[in-house]
């Protein structure tokens, strides 16, 4: 691929770059990981993803990879998952983790926050139903502490069911004992999750200048 | 009793002074001694003299002349301190540290008009007994995460930042001495460099005196603080550098690149030494379980050690002791137990709060003491250029900065770090120790950083809190760390690493996950003890947030009264699970089994109703059974409500126990498991009386609901009475296969009769209207 791309790769990329916001560079490199990952093919499925090495020690693998199937990360609406994805869609998983740009308003900051939280939600909320119940909850803290073994199970349960609590007492208040809180819906989620910085903090660098394709214009 | 032994101790002062009075009145000598050695001269020239009585009360203060002027200062330094506070509008407006200088200057003054030489503060003293706390608590303390994060920033602003302002000053001293007009004609290029490099330090205990009264934000405030932590190693460099310099009197270029060398050797070497000694500590914390008093004393001398030892090579000590700290302080909290923890940071407040008052008063002794030179034209330069330099350097560092952060330094950040930027008695005492031989302006120059000292930390001090109010600066969130933060955060830092690992790229989170990894499966088994080695950070975090809540729970008086932190007013029943309550795993009863059961009750309570008609038809309109049913209910309730209350109380203190404990706690847990339970229940229910259960008291209903829960709730042990009569309508549920009537089954009696719900098609009468 190098740095010649063919026309129709450009005005694709283009299209690309306007709807996720990476910039032409960053999309030919993912665009290069993809084809890596996917083995050349137009499509990537769950099996490419778990092949990847690192990511073997990570305890909440399965719910990233899962994040990438899912739909609703896609597009606004989307509903249920899907068995294999094409470049777009990894791309607008992607577009997820870009750092925002520094002069925004406060009403896209704010847009930038909820949709980050967004992705973090549908990640929790595996039903699909709109909210967290304690049994997903307690899943993921489960997961997190995957790698403790017994002690881990025995504290998840603790530890999920003090942290809905949490939840329920900050966002609903008193409760009088006959009420009952379903689960933590979104706006809940935003609420609790108001101290950490998410639009800051959930972010990783991409790179804007691929390193290999220097070595492979070397070689060839 | 008292009274009298006191006038008989009182007689005899009285009488033993009466010898002594006629000894020489001056307090400072030994006057005792002297009349002693008289004496005995006395004595031996035959007896001339009468022989005086045993000296029953005598003086002599030489002997504890150190140690008593010492705590007299401490004495009075934490009187002050004591004295500030009681007079809140005073403190509100002058920061503790000018009113300690005002303190200083006085007692100076005072001492002067005695006609005794002050004290000054000298090297020796300060960089020995009064830094090493100071320094020790901030390292101790330091907020790991935002140092780590900030990092590349705070670099930039110590080393960059410092050489900048070191060059810049000293340089255009230079000019300014070689002008004419000036007696300065005498200052070298070499001395003024030295002074400048000695001048532009930002210092750590002036930031930290102003900036924790400020309550800033995190980021400036560790942003400023860093910055004054790392460039003493700049500093330390520079510094004997140029002395270096001034002795040999000439510089090549191999010595300019020497001199890089050695500012990487000092500030790596120090670091080395501080991680050296803070694994030792960590190591030794390890086996202290038995001796859990001295626990504290090895952090401190470790420490202490760690600063001394790379003082000897002339490495920097302030870098040690902040690496000895961070790096022994994971390990060694993991270890000790929660009084020695307590212990050490009582003690390394204490020490730093009074080093950081007795150093502040000593600089306003040393003003008045010193020796003096003022030079209008060379003062006023040093104060104009050292604020044009900060201002300059902050504004460039940040163009440059921001290009590389995520989150970008605002006009107001850098305002607030430029201003920020307070001297001290590091340069002070580091002024002190020239020597005068080599430098003979040297008094100059003491008088021109004690006056820059001065302006930053009256004027900039004072007003850096109004400033930063009326510029409306972020301040800092005085929030408690939640539990559902501290998952999101690990959360956020696994799933960054994942996407990093999928994106192909080996970035910062990769590289901290790694550091982790190997931190968990090497270093922590060699240097934390037991078990706790491998509890993972979030149960930690847990466990920490558990035993704080019962130490609040306990400290409130406890009982049923819940502490405020947690959150009482939602209690677990609350927190109900989405899931309908027939995917409860309960034993399955065959059909008939069922059926059987039903009919038997069904027959036992028609029998009673029929009992109960047959007994009040005709002598009361109420049904007595009915009115001592209520009464057993309310009674039930109440009951229950305490149970609730004491089993919230055990889902918040339950520590779940450590593995050794676990045989005994899955026992504890398997007794009280619903589950176990069942089958038992089944056999018992047609003997069991109705009244435990009516529909006019939901409430019983629902707890009974909450803690039968797929049988994984341990705490639901009080409620296996309600569990029994659960079985069977749970069974109706599953038959009815109705997921979504979940309010409905709670309604539903416990009793297998059917309830009023119309679905049931076995529907007969209602038991209780």
């Amino acid at each position: 691929m190098g740095s010649f791309q063919s026309l129709p790769d450009d005005h694709q990329y283009r299209t690309l770059s306007l709807k996720t916001g990476f910039s032409l560079e960053q999309i030919a490199i993912l665009h290069n990981r993809f084809k890596q990952l996917s083995q050349n093919e137009e499509t990537l499925r769950r099996d490419d993803l778990k092949t990847i090495q690192d990511l073997e020690s990570n305890p909440i693998r399965y719910q990233i990879i899962e994040a990438f199937f899912d739909r609703r990360n896609f597009q606004k609406d989307g509903v249920g998952s899907v068995e294999e994805i094409g470049f777009e869609e990894f791309l607008t998983v992607m577009s997820y983790f870009r750092a925002p740009a520094h002069h925004i308003t406060e009403e896209q900051r704010e847009e930038i926050r909820r949709a980050k939280l967004r992705f973090l939600f549908n990640m929790h909320d595996t039903d699909n139903d709109g909210t967290i119940t304690l049994e997903e909850y307690r899943h993921v803290v489960e997961e997190l502490l995957s790698r403790s073994g017994a002690l881990g199970r025995e504290t998840a349960k603790g530890i999920a069911d003090a942290a809905m609590l949490e939840v329920a007492s900050i966002s609903v208040g008193p409760m009088a004992p006959d009420e009952f809180y379903e689960g933590i819906t979104f706006e809940h989620f935003l609420k609790i999750l108001k101290g950490i910085e998410i639009e800051t903090r959930m972010h990783i660098r991409f790179l804007n200048m691929d390193t290999a394709v220097f070595c492979k214009q070397h070689s060839v | 009793m008292e009274l009298k032994m006191f006038i008989l101790v009182l007689g005899l002062l009285v009488g033993s002074l009466m010898p002594l009075g006629g000894a020489s009145g001056s307090p400072g000598s030994g006057t005792g001694q002297d009349e002693c050695k008289k004496n005995n001269g006395d004595e031996k020239n035959g007896n001339k003299t009468t022989k005086k009585s045993f000296p029953v009360l005598s003086l002599n203060y030489e002997n504890v002349r150190l140690p008593f002027e010492i705590s007299l200062w401490v004495l009075l330094a934490s009187l002050m301190k004591l004295g500030f506070h009681l007079m809140p509008r005073l403190s509100s407006i002058v920061p503790e540290s000018c009113l300690l200088i005002v303190v200083g200057l006085l007692v100076g003054g005072l001492i002067k008009l005695v006609g005794k030489a002050p004290p000054v503060l000298e090297s020796n003293i300060f960089f020995f007994y009064l830094l090493p706390p100071i320094i020790l608590d901030a390292g101790y303390f330091l907020p790991i995460r935002q140092f780590t994060e900030n990092l590349g920033t705070i670099l930039m602003f110590a080393v960059v930042g410092t050489l900048w302002n070191a060059f810049f000053v000293g340089g255009l001293l230079y000019g300014v001495c070689q002008l004419e007009g000036t007696n300065l004609a005498g200052v070298n290029l070499l001395s003024c460099l030295l002074f400048g490099s000695v001048i532009s330090a930002v210092d750590p205990v002036a930031v930290l005196a102003v900036f924790e009264e400020i309550h800033i934000n995190e980021l400036l405030h560790i942003l400023v603080f860093g910055e004054s932590l790392l460039n003493d190693a700049v500093t330390v460099v520079l510094y004997h550098l140029f002395e270096e310099f001034t002795n040999a009197g000439t510089i090549t270029v191999t010595d300019g690149f020497l001199g890089i060398v050695c500012f990487l050797v000092v500030s790596l070497g120090g670091i080395v030494v501080g991680a050296i000694y803070g694994i030792l500590a960590a190591f030794t914390s390890r086996f202290t379980s038995h001796t859990r008093v001295i626990e504290p004393l090895f952090i401190f001398v470790y420490s202490y050690m760690a600063y001394l030892s790379a003082e000897v090579f002339h490495l920097s000590g302030i870098m040690a002791l902040i690496a000895c700290g961070a790096v022994m302080r994971p390990y060694v909290e993991a270890n000790i137990s929660h009084k020695s923890h307590t212990t050490i940071k009582y003690f390394l407040k204490m020490w730093s709060s009074v080093s950081d008052t007795l150093i502040f008063i000593f600089l306003g002794v040393s003003t008045v003491a010193g020796p003096h030179e003022w030079n209008w034209i060379f003062v006023v330069a040093t104060l104009v250029f050292c604020l044009v330099a900060r201002v300059l350097g902050v504004i460039g560092l940040t163009f440059v900065i921001n290009k590389f952060r995520i989150v970008k330094l605002t006009s107001k950040d850098q305002f607030i770090i430029a201003y920020g930027g307070l001297r001290g008695a590091i340069a002070f005492s580091l002024v002190y120790l020239l020597n005068p031989k080599h430098f003979p302006m040297r008094n100059m120059f003491l008088t021109a950083i004690i006056t820059v000292i001065f302006f930053t930390v009256f004027v900039q001090g004072m007003t850096i809190r109004p400033l930063v109010d009326l510029l409306a600066v972020k301040k800092k969130q005085e929030t408690k760390r939640s539990i559902n933060e501290e998952i999101h955060t690990q959360f956020l830092d696994h799933l960054l690493t994942g996407i990093e690992d999928i994106c192909g790229h080996y970035g910062h989170h990769h590289w901290k996950d790694k550091l982790n990894r190997f931190n968990k499966k090497y270093v922590k088994k060699c240097l934390i003890a037991g078990e706790r080695s491998k509890e993972p950070q979030l149960i930690a975090f847990y466990h920490k947030m558990e035993m704080k809540q019962a130490i609040e729970l306990v400290e409130s008086g406890g009982g049923s009264k819940l502490p405020s932190a947690m959150p009482s007013t939602v209690s677990m029943q609350n927190i109900q699970p989405k899931k309908p309550p027939q995917d409860r795993a309960l034993p399955q009863l065959s059909k008939a089994r069922e059926e059987e059961i039903r009919k038997i009750l069904r027959t036992n309570l028609q029998r009673t109703r029929q009992r109960l008609r047959s007994y009040n038809r005709h002598t009361l309109i109420a049904d007595p059974f009915e009115d001592g049913l209520d009464e057993i209910l309310i009674k039930r309730k109440k009951m229950k409500e305490l149970e609730k209350k004491i089993s919230q109380m055990n889902n918040y203190l339950t520590v779940p126990a450590p593995p050794a404990d676990s045989p005994s706690v899955a026992r504890a847990r398997l007794a009280s498991d619903p589950q176990a339970w069942g089958l038992k229940s089944v056999t018992e229910i047609p003997t069991i009386k109705v009244e435990l259960v009516s529909p006019q008291n939901p409430e019983s209903v629902k707890v009974v609901d909450e803690f039968s829960k797929k049988g994984s709730q341990p705490k639901g042990s009080e409620e296996e009475g309600g569990l029994t009569m659960r079985v069977p309508s749970s069974e109706k549920q599953r038959k009815d296969k109705t997921p979504d009537e979940e309010p409905q089954p709670r309604f539903m009696r416990c009793l297998s009769d059917p309830g009023p719900a119309a679905e049931d098609e076995d529907e007969d009468e209602p038991f209780l209207p």
